[in-house]
């Protein structure tokens, strides 16, 4: 493998990882305010449906009488690709606050909730799409300005030159969709929001003890609700990353292919930390690009089967669950409704 | 003190929940653009106004009341096992290596053994999550969760190394012989003289209906089933009272995987007669919908997985008549249940809980 083939690869993993990524971040929110969220698959999804659809709407040009099935939309330029994006916060954020009303407000099964949403994307996207486009379940595919397309660090041909370091800022770092880069930004900004502001410090509390959060007067629902939209927010950009962000280019249906439960997973082999939370997703993501280039690894004494490869990230999260390698000690108060009378 | 009677607790608040998911279901075909009830009435002609419709209706039942029994037996003991999928999906294996052994012989020979196979098999897959959270405390939620994928990764890569046929390209094993085809209940019924249409429904019917019976023996008529609900109640005081809470988690769990690996008996020998990818084609899922329906009950069970028979028969026939209403309509309408009788419970209920606890109030006070 030369240094080319190596960072083609590098590059790959920074696209997979990069909708892992802001799904991690977004469980990171939920969970360490005490609210399990194992929805974040189907807040993905919806958000990618949303994103894309409205992209293709809005950057469709204007048919003053369109014939059966042609499409009118608002011809805008590159907003259209903005409008999008909020459009997948708005579809994610939806979800949250579903989420939110069932397991803050009514102190249901937070498990069930996650599951029931997950459902329901994956149910009403296709069920949507198919009564707005006609395609089974797909949205138009996306071109032009409805889409983000690569954008091109400064200086990314001429620091090239550099022996290593250049080919990988011009071929790895640069030349990434925004998205990727609003996504490694969230990473320090959550460390930061978490760990040096009043509002992250009552987050954590609140997932670890909200009793006294109450006691100091701080409302546990309100937190909690705040940390649920966030959550949405963050599943909203990743969703619109995979329909508009990535070369598919359009939402197909059940586009998310578990990335959100494999979020979940790098969200524990984090240990709920945000910078290890990109540790894990690289991994996973890493893993993810060597099993689509290659097949079967051989590396001398045996094969590895691609399945393996495929399964390892759950494979390791169950590990670390076990505690086998350093034990992974969830929030406290994760999975607990908070009832102030008691 | 019990706030409400116990009907409104076992059936009012179910029903309504109930019926609030499908007037939800409804509202989305009305956005669509159709007509619910003439939807609801293409989904039970289609379902049932045929012997046809109504052999499809058994067969998707048959899995459900499996996988639904699955949920439901973790669910007396407050574990909440996601993982039906990939135990169901890991027992079509078991079923596969039973059939494919012997499948030169007869039915009757084949039929106990592959329950006993997809029985071991499904436990087995259950076996290592429940290990893990009874002596390592990992979250089994997340466990089985994982163990979905890992079971999916396996069976491609046991199909594609050990079982494909030689020379195909298909994922799949060869198809079993003669000898391991089970009764279909259209043969059944000839047995006594009845003609009826050739569907998948088959023997394993029975086989669902008896294990409802035994879940309902196990878990409301024996010791282990009292310190089942009692861990399910309350784990300090199940502790307290000298139960093993390991030795709970893990029996649970082994019926419970179990239970979901029947399903494979069901599709793997009694339709497909083969293996494939994608036996359990969401099964396993569809069993939260049914355990949290049918309130973890056998006969709840039982009614509720019917309902989702009808719904997932009905719902194939519509998206053929009505193509604007895809099969996607019935995920929807088991989120909106699942939704609906499972996390959302609480928003009929408290207000019931406040209604009667006024209701009886008044009543004192006169």
């Amino acid at each position: 493998m030369d240094l080319a083939e190596l960072f083609q690869l590098f590059d790959s993993t920074l696209r997979n990882a990069t909708p892992l990524l802001l799904a991690c971040l977004a469980g990171l929110f939920s969970e360490r305010s005490g609210i399990f969220d194992i929805g974040l698959e189907g807040k993905m999804l919806a958000a990618a449906f949303a994103a894309a659809a409205v992209a293709a709407w809005a950057a469709a040009p204007y048919v003053a009488d369109p014939f059966p099935g042609q499409l009118s939309g608002l011809g805008l330029g590159w907003t259209a690709a903005i409008l999008g994006v909020l459009a997948g916060i708005f579809a994610s954020i939806l979800m949250a606050l579903l989420h939110g009303f069932a397991s803050i407000t009514l102190r249901g099964n937070q498990l069930i909730s996650g599951v029931a949403i997950n459902f329901l994307a994956a149910g009403a996207t296709v069920l949507i799409g198919e009564s707005l486009f006609s395609m089974g379940g797909q949205t138009p595919q996306l071109s032009g300005n409805a889409r983000f397309s690569g954008l091109d660090l400064p200086l990314a041909e001429t620091l090239g030159g550099i022996p290593i370091l250049g080919p990988l800022y011009r071929d790895v770092i640069s030349g990434q969709v925004i998205l990727v880069y609003v996504a490694l930004l969230a990473v320090p900004l959550t460390a930061w929001v978490l760990f040096n502001t009043r509002f992250g410090l009552r987050l954590r509390a609140v997932g670890e003890n909200p009793g006294a959060v109450d006691t100091a007067g701080v409302s546990v629902v309100r937190m909690r609700y705040s940390a649920v939209l966030i959550a949405g927010i963050l599943c909203g950009i990743a969703g619109a990353y995979l329909s508009m962000g990535t070369s598919a280019a359009g939402f197909v249906k059940d586009m998310t292919a578990g990335r959100g439960f494999i979020a979940l997973a790098a969200l524990i082999f984090a240990k709920w930390r945000p910078y290890p939370a990109l540790g894990a997703c690289l991994l996973f993501g890493l893993l993810e690009a060597i099993g689509s280039k290659y097949q079967n690894v051989d590396i001398g004494l045996f094969v590895i089967p691609v399945q393996f490869m495929q399964a390892l990230p759950y494979i390791l999260t169950v590990v670390i669950l076990a505690g086998f390698i350093g034990k992974a000690i969830p929030p406290k108060a994760g999975g607990v409704p908070y009832v102030k009378e008691r | 003190m019990k706030s409400m009677p116990r009907w409104v607790d076992l059936f009012l608040i179910p029903a309504i929940n109930v019926f609030l998911a499908f007037l939800v279901a409804g509202l989305v075909v009305m956005f669509i653009g159709e007509d619910p009830l003439h939807a609801m009435r293409i989904m039970i002609q289609g379902s049932l106004g045929s012997d046809y419709g109504i052999g499809y209706t058994l067969f998707y039942t048959t899995s459900f009341i499996f996988t639904g029994l699955c949920v439901a037996v973790a669910f007396h003991a407050s574990i909440f096992n996601i993982g039906g999928e990939g135990q169901a999906g890991v027992a079509g294996i078991g079923v596969a290596i039973v059939a494919l052994t012997l499948d030169q012989t007869h039915w009757l020979l084949v039929l106990p053994l592959a329950v006993l196979g997809a029985g071991l098999f499904g436990a087995a897959w259950a076996a290592v999550p429940a290990y893990l959270n009874a002596k390592r405390g990992s979250h089994i939620v997340i466990t089985t969760i994982m163990f979905n994928y890992i079971a999916a990764a396996l069976l491609i890569y046991v199909l594609n190394t050990y079982l494909k046929v030689p020379g195909s390209m298909a994922p799949e094993s060869r198809r079993f012989a003669g000898g391991a085809h089970i009764p279909r209940l259209d043969q059944m019924a000839e047995w006594i003289g009845l003609e009826l249409t050739r569907t998948p429904a088959n023997i394993s019917l029975f086989l669902a209906l008896l294990a409802c019976l035994l879940v309902w023996l196990l878990i409301w008529r024996t010791r282990f089933g009292y310190e089942l609900r009692a861990f399910g109640f309350s784990e300090p005081a199940a502790v307290y009272a000298g139960m093993a809470p390991f030795r709970i988690i893990m029996i649970t769990m082994l019926i419970s995987g179990a239970l979901a690996g029947m399903m494979a008996i069901n599709v793997v020998l009694g339709e497909l007669q083969r293996l494939n990818l994608d036996s359990v084609q969401g099964a396993g899922f569809v069993g939260i919908a049914v355990a949290l329906m049918g309130r973890s009950h056998p006969v709840g069970v039982i009614l509720a997985a019917l309902l989702f028979g009808v719904l997932y028969q009905g719902g194939a026939e519509l998206a053929f008549e009505i193509p604007a209403i895809p099969s996607q309509m019935i995920l929807t309408i088991q989120a909106l249940v699942i939704l609906f009788t499972g996390s959302l419970e609480n928003m009929v209920r408290f207000p019931m809980e406040r209604l009667f606890l006024f209701l009886r109030l008044r009543k004192e006070a006169r």
